[in-house]
């Protein structure tokens, strides 16, 4: 089980319609790749976050997968074009079958 | 209009061939979430007369890229830590039963402006203190919990969290009255070089600051913005483990964390940016 894991997510508060606005995540998490081992020589289970994805209004605006090799507090920016008023859902998997889950909502004008 | 841009994109290369030796702070100033304004350049304290004439926080000394990730809080990698720090301040530790919040009912913002007047000599007993050590104290004494490392990211992240209630105040430590002693000590430390390099804290960051060491740009090395976090360890560091590295690396014995000649050097060297923002937690190469 992942310690410590708090996604973190930075969203304008408003937008023009049709406006790319830039989105920010962060998901503090040790990202462990099951490469290293402890002082014992035991290989330390891997566990990391393997996807993260957002969506907008129920529509999908990006799903990535995520590897070993990726490192710690993975870290993501784009951009998204809003169309109208809703919301961001944003989802990260752990490979120990938890999810976390931020919500942020976005005002178009 | 081809032409034009022609022009200015020749201009554009004379200047970067004009670049002069000396390569002193650059002109970008400091705004935190767009709102916070930092002070970076100041009129240099009074002690420092005939020495330096504006102090510069090292935050003008760092590139566009590093300079950017202090420019907001969602991309200061150091506010990882102050976030743990804050939950930490929530949760009970220790045989007395007690969390930092049980004391402090305010909660970290409780402390704003302690970070600027910090190091500071304690009136019950005349020590001078530094922030890990009111932190310890209020651990062992008053929560009976066991005592932070010194430079553990716990210990510092706790530092960060109050320090950045002060946060673009300016730095006012006192350097008279009973803290004269002190002061006087750290500063004879400052000038005194070390180690198989002859070096003094002064060599760099007085007469050389601005200057390239091989690839680094010295910095006046000034501390408004420890804790700091740097890409090199990538966590934060105290400005006692600064110190250490400083004079580990002129091939000296080194002082230990939490001596207290370095409490002594952390107040001189504090004093040295008196006017400047309080400005941690800092991001540093």
């Amino acid at each position: 089980m992942a310690e410590g894991v708090k996604p973190r997510v930075k969203v304008p508060k408003s937008a023009s319609a049709g406006e790319a606005v830039t989105i920010k995540t962060l998901i503090s998490h040790q990202m462990e790749s099951g490469q290293r081992k402890d002082s014992d020589g035991n290989v330390i289970p891997r566990s990391i976050i393997n996807r993260f994805t957002c969506d907008f209004n129920g529509q999908n605006v990006i799903d990535v997968v995520l590897a070993p090799a990726i490192s710690t507090n993975p870290y993501f920016e784009f951009d998204a074009t809003v169309p109208e008023s809703g919301e961001f859902t944003f989802t990260w998997y752990d490979d120990d079958g938890s999810t976390y889950t931020d919500t942020q909502s976005i005002e178009v004008s | 209009m081809n032409k034009t841009k022609a022009l200015a994109t020749g201009g554009a290369i004379l200047a970067l061939l004009a670049v002069p030796a000396f390569a002193g702070p650059d002109e970008d100033s400091l705004v935190i979430n767009g709102e916070t304004e930092i002070v970076t350049e100041a009129p240099a304290p009074a002690h420092l007369e005939g020495v330096l004439d504006t102090i510069y926080s090292g935050w003008r000394f760092r590139s566009d890229d590093t300079q950017a990730l202090e420019m907001d809080d969602f991309d200061n990698p150091a506010m990882l830590a102050v976030d743990a720090a804050a939950a930490t301040f929530e949760t009970v530790d220790g045989a007395a039963g007690k969390s930092c919040a049980s004391c402090h009912e305010g909660g970290p913002e409780s402390f704003a402006g302690l970070g600027a007047v910090m190091p500071k000599v304690r009136e019950s007993d005349g020590k001078l203190v530094v922030m890990e050590d009111i932190i310890n104290e209020c651990r062992t004494e008053r929560m009976q919990a066991e005592e932070w490392k010194w430079s553990s990211q716990t210990m510092q992240g706790m530092v960060a969290l109050i320090r950045l209630q002060s946060r673009g105040m300016p730095v006012d430590v006192a350097i008279d009255g009973p803290a004269q002693s002190f002061w006087d000590q750290g500063k004879e430390m400052y000038y005194t070089r070390f180690g198989q390099l002859e070096l003094s804290c002064a060599n760099c960051h007085e007469d050389n600051w601005g200057n390239m060491i091989r690839a680094d740009h010295l910095s006046q090395g000034q501390i408004n913005g420890f804790p700091t976090y740097r890409f090199n360890t990538t966590g934060l560091v105290s400005v006692h483990n600064r110190f250490r590295g400083c004079i580990r690396d002129t091939m000296a014995e080194t002082f230990a964390e939490g001596s207290d000649e370095f409490r002594a050097l952390e107040l001189y060297v504090a004093s040295r940016g008196n006017g400047l923002s309080v400005e941690s937690p800092a991001v540093r190469q």
